[in-house]
């Protein structure tokens, strides 16, 4: 037993100083990385829902959305009026100075990661009593109607959009921007996999998984199953807002239905990533969401005006050639290295019977 | 209340007409997804799409200057190809599988769908021309574009041959039979594949034709499939599988609603609006159910 907690320290040391080292490393590929770290943290969020509690949810974008404009929106609201910012060109004649910028971020996230968790916890009662497709149906129209709804708000910029408060201009260093966000994402993601590592090892993901097996079984057992799915989608929620606000402030823009609730894109990748890698393992959506990037970064120049035919052709051919994922693939392999006994006439009467 | 709506009595009529008509077109397009959704048990988020390619089919002949009320006749052959095709590619293999998986599939159907339609017949906005006039009602101050009724008129007449073909034909039996118990009326020789295929084609012609009629009525854009998919979605769960009186009522309704928000809340707000209901349907319909301690299947 030491001997496999020496290897995994090894191994999460190593991901971290890889981590910490990567902007230096790969300086030119800064705005990928922390795309990278924000993909990570969506996929294994996602997995919480969809891999391990059996709700499969396309309302997550909600939450990464709502982070979105929270985070502008406090940034931008605690020192200048909100209306005559996002009116026309507020940027330009509201300047942020270094102080209020990374003062006015702070607080933005961490509004961000509180209030879409209370969002979820407070709409969790209703939408979570619905079951299977329903609940996929349930959470796609909130996650479009949000967005529908967004655009139509004129204080948080309405169709035009949103632009964020840009990086202070009084901090020289060119590479300064991307270092701040990608160390906040990476933060986040290193976060993000501790706790998600923590629930791995807790009652609470047997209790998800009892829901996902079978719910009225686990309801019977006295486990009382909605206060479990709403706990676990509140934890989603929180991730979700702070990937959000994080990705508000790199990409600078906001705009409701591409940018902010943007089902289409975002919405559909955590899904696909999860999926990708293997629903309900630790390290599937990590190894799916890497694999995916990369996939889309190559690809998507290679085949500009295709991408997103591409992008509907993998999510087929996934999902129906390959719905257990890279690591529900190799566990079909390698059982034993999984910690599954196999016996071996067990096997072979199994591969008989196909 | 500080609405115009309610200031002018003539324009609720005009909205509750124009909600009427749209309706019997929405519930057109509901009927082919309780079709499928009935017999084969799949969701289909592509539907919208669908929709969208038989309006572009009739847009394209219109192009070629036939008339776009031709289109409800070519639109649907060609869609039931399309459907069948579809179905022989991918849906097959989905079929007996989770539903979720079902409903990824087809998005990504849709993506592919949107994003062909966008190369092959542009980002614009575009509407096919009937030129059918309007017609003017209560001293003008009520109109009514002829189109409009002459597409309501098509979908009942289609709704009504497409009942009658199903009960009597059969095609329609086997089809049917297989919703009821798709392992009997395997066992009974019906050949459940082909009856699948068919059934899915039925869905695509169907949503051709309402697409032929949208072309000419309302406006058609590559990526407004999905609204289409949640309304017909909204009606089936509203009005139950086979139930064809509740389709036809609840797409009235839902139409009526539509116009209403539209003058009450602004166009801005229509799609969300509608999103918005869905989600509000459902959640009532939550409620309801774990009252007597069930939940939706």
């Amino acid at each position: 037993m030491a001997k496999v907690k020496q290897k995994d320290l090894i191994l999460y040391s190593s991901l971290i100083i890889l981590g910490l080292a990567a902007p230096y490393l790969f300086s030119a590929f800064k705005v990928q990385l922390t795309y990278l770290c924000v993909l990570i943290v969506l996929a294994m969020t996602w997995n919480l829902q969809g891999g391990e509690m059996g709700y499969n949810t396309f309302g997550n974008i909600l939450f990464y959305g709502l982070g979105m404009y929270l985070t502008a929106s406090v940034q931008v609201g605690m020192f200048f009026p909100l209306a005559e910012w996002t009116e026309s060109g507020g940027e330009k004649t509201f300047v942020h100075t270094t102080a209020q910028y990374f003062q006015g971020i702070g607080v933005g996230l961490l509004v961000s990661a509180i209030v879409p968790a209370v969002i979820a916890g407070a709409i969790g009662y209703a939408i979570l009593g619905l079951r299977g497709h329903y609940f996929a149906i349930c959470t796609l129209g909130l996650g479009i109607a949000a967005g529908e709804i967004a655009g139509g708000i004129e204080i948080i910029g309405a169709g035009q959009g949103f632009t964020t408060p840009p990086f202070p201009a009084e901090i020289v260093d060119t590479e300064a921007r991307g270092k701040f966000f990608y160390f906040l994402s990476f933060a986040l993601l290193v976060g993000t996999f501790i706790f998600v590592k923590y629930i791995y090892g807790s009652r609470f993901r047997l209790i998800l998984n009892a829901i996902r097996d079978n719910e009225d079984k686990a309801e019977a057992m006295g486990i009382q199953t909605m206060k479990y799915k709403i706990v676990g989608w509140m934890c989603s929620a929180f991730f979700c807002g702070l990937a959000g606000g994080i990705m508000g402030g790199l990409i600078g823009y906001i705009d409701s239905t591409d940018v902010a609730f943007d089902g289409r894109e975002m919405g559909v990748f955590m899904v696909l990533m999860a999926i990708l890698g293997g629903k309900g393992t630790l390290w599937g959506p990590v190894i799916g969401a890497t694999l995916f990037h990369f996939f889309k970064e190559g690809l998507w120049t290679l085949i500009l005006g295709w991408q997103y035919v591409a992008l509907g052709v993998l999510i087929v051919v996934i999902v129906v050639y390959f719905p257990e994922g890279l690591m529900g693939w190799l566990r079909e392999k390698y059982p034993e290295r999984f910690g599954e006994v196999v016996d071996e006439k067990d096997r072979k009467a199994q591969v008989e019977l196909k | 209340m500080d609405f115009l709506i309610f200031k002018a009595p003539m324009l609720m009529v005009q909205a509750s007409l124009d909600g009427i008509l749209l309706g019997i077109l929405f519930a057109l397009i509901a009927y082919g997804m309780a079709l499928q959704w009935g017999v084969m048990n799949i969701i289909n988020i592509a539907q919208g799409d669908l929709v969208i390619l038989g309006g572009y089919i009739a847009y394209t002949i219109y192009l070629w200057g036939i008339h776009p009320a031709w289109g409800v006749i070519i639109s649907p052959i060609i869609m039931f190809f399309v459907g069948w095709a579809l179905y022989k590619l991918v849906i097959n293999k989905v079929v007996d599988r989770d539903l979720f998986i079902s409903i990824l599939a087809t998005f990504g159907i849709a993506i592919v769908f949107q994003q062909l339609m966008n190369f092959i017949f542009g980002a614009d906005v575009v509407v096919a021309q009937s030129e059918y006039g309007t017609t003017m009602l209560f001293d003008n101050s009520v109109t009514l574009p002829n189109s409009k009724i002459f597409s309501a008129f098509i979908s009942v007449l289609y709704a009504v041959a497409l009942v009658i073909y199903m009960k009597k034909s059969r095609l329609g039996r086997a089809i049917r039979a297989t919703a009821q118990n798709a392992r009997a009326a395997k066992i009974l020789g019906v050949d459940t594949e082909k009856v699948y295929a068919a059934t899915f084609g039925i869905n695509a012609a169907l949503c051709g034709i309402a697409g032929a009629l949208i072309s000419i009525t309302l406006t058609l854009h590559p990526y407004v499939g999905l609204p289409y998919t949640v309304r017909s979605f909204m009606i089936v769960i509203v009005a139950g599988l086979g139930n064809l009186p509740a389709v036809a009522v609840s797409g009235m309704g839902l139409g009526l609603f539509e116009e209403f928000a539209d003058y009450i809340l602004g166009t801005e707000f229509r799609i969300g609006a509608v999103f918005l209901l869905l989600v509000l349907i459902l959640v009532y319909r939550r409620f309801k159910l774990s009252r007597k301690r069930e939940y939706l299947k």
